[in-house]
């Protein structure tokens, strides 16, 4: 019934070992062919064997094998991990054999989606996952993990809690009017619960840009006409940091630079160093390559020069430029010929690139503008994909529409199609569904029924 | 003889199931245990209530009898929720036990198609899955191309009181003891489920000085579209609202084991819908009191329903608990409470028509499917008896969908969920609720009524001119507008002056402004039942559009068919708990198969992505 897959999860080539990993209801058979070793079939669950995998009675590898019985694994059937030492040439071998002996090579994401069909975990965990996989800087790590451990999925159930709740309070008094003997609902105690799950759900809302940050990092450009000092800058940053990528080509993206850590946070430096030098002043800073630039970064970092004055393309640039932004006016040992009050911000630094100063006050004020310390030292609870920032917003805007009627004496049977309907999108972010929960809820909670 | 349908049990679900395969023409007999027990109410008298209400005016629209019989004589009615929303709100009416079960007999004994005969069926005739006929227990045999088992908790009944059993049904009478061996050997699943009733008290030992009263409503209401009311509202009888104490409370605590349900006597399933009075005193162990209401049960006997003491404890514990209540501290016990004992069938083996999966041509309706309450079965059987008599003439069942009535959710949910309890309808568990509403049963059903039969010319043409009466009035509402000064007094009392123009349409949006109010600007009359409809599908507009919405999407999925012969173990990547459950339901479309429990929205993506691939759908 389920099919047996197999992949190698290592990167192919980098690190000392590599690992190949199978899962299905048939793995251990097929291990068995190609390893010599304890019999794997009766070793317990999860143990590491040492051992050769072998084909036509030549050792390929030496290797230790972990063996996961169902139901205790990530998919919930049975897993085995080959830990191999990792040269492609036999990492590929094993990957074969194993694909010979009755393995299907694994899709991309198909252990995960075999966990989240196997009922290992819920969607958000399993999108959480992938992050994990794809995250590469220690606080994305850390993000993608407190998202596996179902921190986000809690946080949402509680809010489910909170909606399943209060509409069976209003459903017991539809079904049972004249039995009912609690206290009846009223508009203020409505509003007031209404009121509490609106903020939880706006404080999800609010944070889901920060979690993008965490998970992609700040794309930061760097824009000024040549000479300006844009590439010290941008060398001064990379360097000192040692950058982690360099030249990485995204597929939508802008060529990135190189990105360097800050604070925990990847910023993405964008590259702009290739526009063309021309007699055209307006080309002269590159003012179409700077707009497709700033239309795809969260930060843009003008670069002037303290002894000319400044133009009024670079002042249009800057002062029609929306998103975050920070002048720096390089030179500053020179005699200053910059107006300052026509810019229209007030994050300007004055540096000198030659000898770093003003370095500094540039990472700090990035900082600041993004509240890394502050994102750093908070509890992964973010949503973070386009779709669950879309449902969050349904059910907000849905509690928003119950308020409303509340406060418009709208009977309550309509304030319930409202509260079903935020269940429902948060329901939806979790992958779970409707199903009697509100007739549940009802007959615990109240004493009903004659 | 051979009849075209076969009607076993004459409770409600069989009464409804008769009516409406012999409306359609058809021969038909029901065949009953006791004539004196036809449409019988052995619990509380009461006709309708939360979401039930709904259903007995879908029995009128589809042209069943409960709506009017209920109307000729009552003893109180009242219309519950009227201030909690539009499709929340549903009447209740204290029945009669005497004259309701005599009225029906009535209405039935007029239907010329229609034989009714007394016996009790202990065998079913089956030939190749297909049932052929009945067998009583005194040796008739009577042969049919369809038959409706409506046998209500007589399927090895047992009565309960405290460590006492009998073999018996409500009333002392003999239960049926073979019927569901034989089911079970024809491959049904036979549950054991329970349900229970509270004493009857003598009236004239009620301390009525102590009770707080309560009354029918002073504006007078029907169930049927086709009846005005035939009552007087100041000459309704009351009911009184009495309470438990902690002195009940600690009798029922002390006595706990001798309970036939905490003591082990009982076996059945009992409904959470309708708890015993131990149930609640040990569940909600922190209440200190728990409401009761006394009944009047007919203008014939003096006997009044204790309602919510259900109880399976002994009797001289039942004693104690009566009198310990305030205002019974003397009341003679006329009756004691028990709980009873019934089988019934797994309703996940029924098709959305009602018809079996294990026999063809064989309906079941009622209690026999698991259900509770007189409506819900009165509205299996009305289906059940259309479908019954669409099979004898080779045509397509009639299936009501969840937008579409109360009836159709109930039905659904057994086919689809199945249940472990007796189930009752609840309005909370109609997702469409807003659309499922007492005012337009007969504009969502009348038409099907017709269509089959039930509904004569008479009543069709009426429903077509209250459609064209909502038509006219919404259009007078768009089209009339109103200048600033020519607001009424009443208006300008409301919402006060008004800046621009505005529509009726528009004004009747405005929190503030009824219907009532705008009367005096329209062209037309119009009776307050098109009054109302339009009110409300004008103010809840958004809302309702909202449910329509989802209605749409509903509907698109319920296109989606799963054909009947899909091999479920060929799907790969179901989990393994929606497997089982698909295996077991076999749902028709997509759209069931999304309302399975334990069937979740990615199984439901698996399926669809298989029935693109090896169906092409």
């Amino acid at each position: 019934m389920n099919e047996n897959i197999c992949a190698i999860s290592t990167a192919l080539g980098v690190g000392a070992i590599s690992i190949v990993r199978c899962s299905g209801t048939d793995v251990i058979d097929i291990v068995s062919k190609i390893y010599k070793g304890k019999d794997l079939h009766k070793v317990d669950s999860h143990t590491i064997n040492y051992g050769h995998i072998v084909s036509n009675g030549e050792i390929i590898d030496e290797v230790l094998v972990s063996v996961m019985r169902a139901p205790k694994t990530f998919t919930r059937e049975d897993i085995i991990e080959i830990n191999s030492h990792g040269g492609i040439a036999t990492t590929n071998k094993i990957y074969e054999l194993l694909l010979e002996n009755g393995c299907r090579a694994a899709l991309p994401g198909e252990f995960t989606k075999k966990a989240f069909l196997n009922g290992r975990i819920d969607l958000l965990q399993a999108e959480a996952t992938n992050d994990l996989i794809l995250s590469d800087t220690d606080e994305s790590r850390k993000y993608a993990i407190s998202r596996m451990d179902g921190n986000l999925s809690k946080l949402i159930k509680k809010d489910r809690k909170k909606l399943i709740s209060l509409q069976s309070e209003l459903e017991v008094e539809f079904d049972y009017p004249d039995e009912f003997d609690g206290p009846e609902m009223t508009n203020e105690r409505l509003l007031k619960s209404l009121n509490i799950i609106k903020e939880d759900l706006n404080s999800l809302i609010e944070h889901a840009s920060d979690a993008k940050i965490i998970k992609d990092g700040i794309d930061v450009a760097i824009i000024g006409k040549p000479n300006v000092g844009k590439s010290s800058i941008l060398n001064n940053l990379l360097d000192e940091n040692k950058a982690i990528v360099t030249n990485i080509a995204g597929t939508t993206r802008d060529i990135v630079e190189g990105s360097i850590m800050l604070s925990g946070i990847k910023l993405n430096l964008i590259d702009t160093a290739g526009i063309r030098e021309t007699d055209d002043i307006v080309e002269k800073i590159g003012v179409n390559k700077s707009l497709e630039v700033l239309k795809n970064a969260n930060l843009a970092i003008f670069v002037l020069d303290n002894s000319e004055k400044i133009s009024d393309e670079e002042l249009n640039l800057i002062n029609n430029t929306n998103i975050n932004k920070i002048i720096f006016i390089n030179k500053n040992d020179l005699n200053s010929n910059i107006d300052i009050s026509k810019i229209k911000s007030s994050n300007i630094i004055y540096g000198n690139t030659i000898n770093a100063n003003g370095l500094d006050d540039l990472k700090k004020k990035i900082i600041d503008l993004f509240n890394l310390d502050e994102i750093k030292n908070n509890n992964y609870n973010y949503l973070s994909n386009a779709r669950d920032i879309a449902l969050c917003m349904n059910a907000y805007n849905s509690i928003m529409n119950a308020i409303t009627s509340v406060n418009n004496n709208i009977p309550y049977e309509m304030i319930a199609v409202d509260l079903k309907d935020a269940y429902d999108y948060l329901g939806e972010i979790i992958g779970e569904k409707y199903d009697e929960d509100v007739i549940d809820e009802m007959f615990s909670k109240f004493c009903v029924g004659k | 003889m051979k009849y075209d349908v076969i009607v076993v049990g004459g409770g409600h679900a069989g009464c409804e199931a008769a009516n409406a395969s012999a409306k359609q023409g058809l021969k038909v007999l029901l065949i009953t245990s006791d004539l004196k027990n036809i449409a019988d109410m052995p619990c509380n008298p009461a006709i309708g209530g939360t979401a039930k209400g709904i259903v007995v005016r879908e029995i009128d629209a589809l042209g069943g009898l409960m709506g009017r019989v209920a109307d000729v004589y009552h003893l109180q009615i009242k219309m519950l929720n009227s201030g909690k929303g539009p499709a929340v709100m549903s009447l209740r009416a204290q029945g009669d036990k005497v004259a309701y079960p005599k009225n029906m007999l009535k209405e039935l004994r007029s239907i010329k198609t229609l034989d009714i005969v007394e016996g009790m069926v202990e065998d079913l005739i089956v030939e190749d899955k297909t049932i052929k006929g009945i067998k009583t227990d005194d040796g008739r045999t009577y042969y049919c191309t369809c038959l409706v088992l409506t046998t209500g908790t007589y399927l090895k009944s047992k009565i309960l009181v405290g460590d006492t059993h009998k073999f018996e049904g409500p009333h002392g009478e003999t239960s049926s003891k073979h019927l569901s061996d034989k089911l079970r050997d024809l491959g049904f699943e036979i549950q054991r489920l329970k349900t229970g009733t509270p004493q009857r008290i003598d009236p004239d030992t009620v301390d009525y000085s102590k009770l707080q009263v309560e009354e029918g409503d002073k504006t007078p209401w029907t169930f049927s579209f086709d009846l005005d009311p035939q009552y007087d509202v100041n000459k309704q009888r009351v009911c009184y609202l009495v309470y438990t104490n902690e002195h009940t409370h600690d009798i029922i605590r002390k006595n706990l084991k001798r309970s036939a349900m905490y003591g082990g006597y009982a076996e059945g399933i009992g409904p959470r819908y309708c708890p015993s009075i131990e149930d609640k005193v040990v569940r909600f162990a922190d209440k200190k009191r728990h409401q009761l209401f006394l009944e009047p049960e007919s203008d014939y006997y003096p006997d009044l329903y204790l309602q919510g003491f259900s109880t399976s404890m002994p009797i001289d514990v039942q004693e104690e608990m009566v009198h310990s209540l305030v205002g019974l501290e003397h009341a003679k016990i006329l009756k004691y409470a028990y709980a009873i004992e019934y089988d019934a069938i797994n309703p996940l083996q029924m098709l959305p028509s009602e018809e079996s999966k294990v026999i063809h041509n064989l309906y079941t309706a009622g209690q026999i499917n698991g259900t509770s309450g007189y409506e819900e079965a009165a509205g299996q059987g009305i289906i059940a008896g259309i479908n019954a008599g669409l099979r004898c003439k080779n045509k397509e069942p009639l299936i009501l969908k969840r937008n579409e009535s109360y009836i159709g959710v109930l039905i659904d949910d057994l086919v689809t969920k199945g249940t472990k309890e007796p189930y009752r309808l609840l309005t909370s568990r109609a997702e469409y609720r807003l659309v499922l509403r007492h005012d337009n049963a007969d504009l969502r059903l009348r038409e099907y009524g017709y269509q089959v039969g039930l509904i004569n010319e008479e009543q069709h043409n009426r429903l077509l001119k209250k459609k064209e009466d909502i038509n006219n009035l919404i259009n007078e509402l768009k089209t009339i507008h109103i200048k600033p000064k020519e607001l009424t007094k009443e208006v300008q009392d409301k919402i006060g002056n008004i800046n621009k123009g505005e529509s009726l349409y528009d004004l009747l949006k405005r929190p503030e402004i009824r219907i009532n109010d705008l009367i005096s600007y329209l062209n037309n009359n119009y009776n307050k039942d098109v009054l109302n409809t339009v009110e409300i599908s004008i103010k809840y507009e958004g809302y309702i559009a909202k449910t329509n919405r989802e209605i749409e999407r509903m509907l698109k999925l319920e296109e989606k068919k799963i054909p009947n012969d899909i091999d479920y173990s060929k799907v790969i990547n179901l989990a393994s708990e929606a497997r089982q459950k698909l295996e077991k339901v076999r749902p028709l479309t997509i759209a069931q198969a999304s309302r399975i429990s334990g069937v979740n929205p990615a199984d439901i993506a698996v399926l669809s992505v298989y029935l693109k691939k090896e169906y092409g759908k």
